[in-house]
């Protein structure tokens, strides 16, 4: 995974609140069996109608999602972020995102962002006033600034750390693997086993 | 102080445990599909990794799959590349999987629990957000993503920050006509759809406890729709019935064994939740949604609400947005909503109770000429078994379609989709906008109310019939 320390780019106002997976990529697109390609699939309605705010050239190129609450609610697919990143951008920010999109977010190197609605509404005047603005997403000082405003995070420690060193969660975990092996001595023999087949 | 349910579960599969880190949880079952496992498979190729415990992991083709025709290959290329790719993926790894037209094949969530590999105190994992559908048996059960997928098969393990626990209790007696889809709907309407984020919620009280496992079974599918990762409900004397007579259910010496420790698998009388939330039962009306998010739901004799009467900006929008969607006045009676299709399935509700509660009410009667119903049983053991109850029949001479197993129409992943502003009443998981088909309009419904609704056209229950 890519190592992340910073980001700057420009904004992609979203208006909306509660955007579930379906929405950031349809059912419909999910059948490809590699990780790229779903940009054309990103908000695949909506994108038909000429007004939706990802069709307007004046946020041609936006590197940064700025969402209502309770963004990517709904379906576990990670569909949804290889969307957004085979796209183009590379952090969203929202007041609430729901947990496995952020989870697999973290995975994925998609970096979300948690700020009060109040600052996720400044930035998007902000940004419908002059598209040009520019953030820059700090994710060593844990600092979304922009302008003269400077929106502190929180981010848990661990996760910064794994980011920004641009570490595999698996190799890690491969690291502490015999500590699963003598797990594995002590599970009861009545949990089940899917081998042999039974019927 | 006492445990709560989670909490014990959680403590009985820690790996290793440090300071400033995740947890490392161990993974008691790994389900699988062939949607969100293709690029996780393709991880392990890359990094020249096995699958390490293909013994606790299933595999079955349920998302993309035809519910016509599954003689025939699979007509949209695309589909079948998938298909083929989970196959060949499964048999290179060495998992176990049941394919299309294989007796045990079906919905991943429906499969589990009848082959009884869902077990109580286990920890259960799936590229699927409906996993909390197996915490009915008081499992800690949720939804993974790929990258997730791929740490699980690889290790067994997924290193995880404990969720807080949030306790709903749910007292009274249902009236007739009144399912546990119906209190589900009711609860994600209270808390709303992010009301349960970073909890894991457990379904507890008098109504609860008296309901049959496949009704827990939708009531926990539905934790998610509020924001739950995971639901569960405490296993009991319905649960260990349930699972004795299932394949793999523990046998002698093991069964006792496992009673024994699913016994202990309580919230402690002491233990504290870090939320208390509570349901009045006797009160509850049969739930429909008229939104784009599950919490969009009113019980059935209510109007479609006016969004100007909704103080929360937020709330406000969002119903304007969604009853743009949904084509709907403020005001007008939910019953007087007409609508197109009927699906009947799902992992919600496509297990054999529902079958059975839908094919009660449709017995001897037509639907209306003006729908089209499609009765998707959720597994192909509950479509066998439904035709040896006859209900097949009863589906087929009231003018619905039987169909064979799989996600279908929940998703519209395969054929089975509404067309741009179709009408369902569906007895599925999501009203999102687009999710049943393109354009397509989505009201949640139990099964009773679906078949209502089949006969009459317009959204009812069977008191109206």
């Amino acid at each position: 995974m890519e190592k992340y320390l910073s980001h700057t780019g420009s904004v992609l106002p979203l208006r909306r609140s509660n955007v579930d997976t379906d929405q950031i990529i349809p059912a419909v697109y999910l059948k490809r069996v590699t990780k790229s390609g779903f940009e054309d699939g990103l908000f695949g309605a909506w994108r038909n109608d000429p007004e939706f705010v990802l069709n307007k050239p004046e946020f041609a190129g936006a590197t940064i999602l700025v969402a209502g609450v309770d963004f990517g609610t709904g379906s576990s697919r990670e569909h949804a972020v290889w969307a957004l990143q085979n796209y183009g951008f590379k952090v969203v920010l929202s007041s609430r995102f729901a947990d496995i999109f952020r989870g697999n977010s973290q995975k994925a190197g998609l970096l979300t962002v948690v700020i009060d609605q109040s600052e996720i509404e400044a930035i998007w005047s902000a940004v419908e006033a002059d598209p040009k603005t520019h953030v820059k997403v700090d994710l060593e000082a844990k600092t979304v600034t922009y302008g003269s405003k400077s929106i502190p995070f929180a981010i848990d420690d661990y996760t910064r750390w794994r980011l920004m060193e641009g570490l595999d969660d698996i190799g890690l975990t491969l690291k502490n693997i015999d500590s699963v092996s003598s797990f594995e001595e002590s599970r009861p023999s009545f949990k089940p086993k899917t081998l042999p087949a039974l019927s | 102080m006492g445990k709560t349910l989670a909490e014990k579960i959680w403590a009985d599969h820690i790996v290793r445990q440090h300071e400033g880190e995740p947890d490392l949880i161990y993974i008691d079952l790994h389900l699988i599909h062939e949607v969100t496992s293709p690029q996780a498979f393709d991880g392990l190729r890359l990094a020249n990794r096995k699958v390490r415990r293909p013994d606790l992991t299933i595999a079955t083709e349920d998302h993309n799959v035809p519910t016509l025709n599954i003689d025939k290959p699979i007509a949209d290329p695309v589909s079948k590349l998938q298909v083929d790719t989970l196959r060949k993926n499964c048999e290179e790894f060495g998992v176990r999987l049941h394919s299309l037209g294989d007796v045990e094949q079906g919905i991943v969530h429906v499969v589990g629990p009848q082959l009884g590999i869902t077990q109580p105190g286990m920890t259960i994992v799936c590229g699927d957000s409906h996993t909390s559908t197996h915490g009915a048996f008081g499992a800690l059960a949720f939804g993974i993503g790929t990258s997730e997928v791929e740490h699980v098969l690889a290790t067994q393990t997924l290193p995880l920050v404990r969720p807080k626990t949030m306790a709903i209790n749910v007292e009274g007696k249902l009236k007739p006509g009144v399912t546990s889809k119906d209190i589900i709907l009711a609860i994600i309407a209270k808390i709303g759809t992010g009301g349960g984020q970073g909890y894991v919620l457990e379904y507890r009280g008098s109504a609860i406890r008296a309901l049959s496992m496949e009704s827990r079974m939708t009531v926990c599918n539905m934790s998610i729709e509020a924001g739950a990762r995971a639901g569960l409900i405490a296993p009991d004397e319905i649960t260990f019935e349930y699972l004795k007579s299932k394949p793999h259910a523990p046998k002698g010496a093991d069964w006792g064994a496992a009673v024994s420790y699913w016994k202990t698998l309580q919230s402690d009388s002491d233990a504290k939740f870090d939320v208390e939330i509570s349901l009045n039962a006797d009160d509850l009306e049969p739930f429909v949604t008229w939104g784009t998010n599950p919490g969009q739901g009113l019980p059935l004799n209510s109007k479609v609400p006016n969004p100007a009467e909704i103080s929360d900006p937020e709330a406000r929008g969002a119903a304007e947005r969604a009853l743009t969607y949904m084509g709907l006045v403020a005001g007008t009676p939910l019953k007087e909503i007409k609508v197109d299709t009927i699906f009947l399935g799902s992992c919600t509700n496509g297990r054999i109770e529902d079958l059975r509660s839908a094919a009660d009410v449709l017995k001897g009667k037509r639907i209306s000429k003006e729908v089209r119903m499609l009765v998707v049983p959720g597994s192909a053991r509950v479509r066998l078994q439904a035709e040896s109850e006859g209900l097949d029949k009863v589906f087929l001479d009231a003018g619905a379609e039987w169909r064979t197993a799989g996600c279908s129409m929940c998703l519209g992943m395969n054929p089975d989709q509404l067309a741009v502003g179709e009408r369902s009443a569906s007895t599925s998981n999501r009203n999102f906008e687009g999710r049943q088909g393109k354009g397509g309009r989505t009201h949640l419904v139990s099964p009773l109310v679906a078949a209502a609704t089949a006969i009459r056209g317009t959204l009812s229950s069977p008191a109206d019939l």
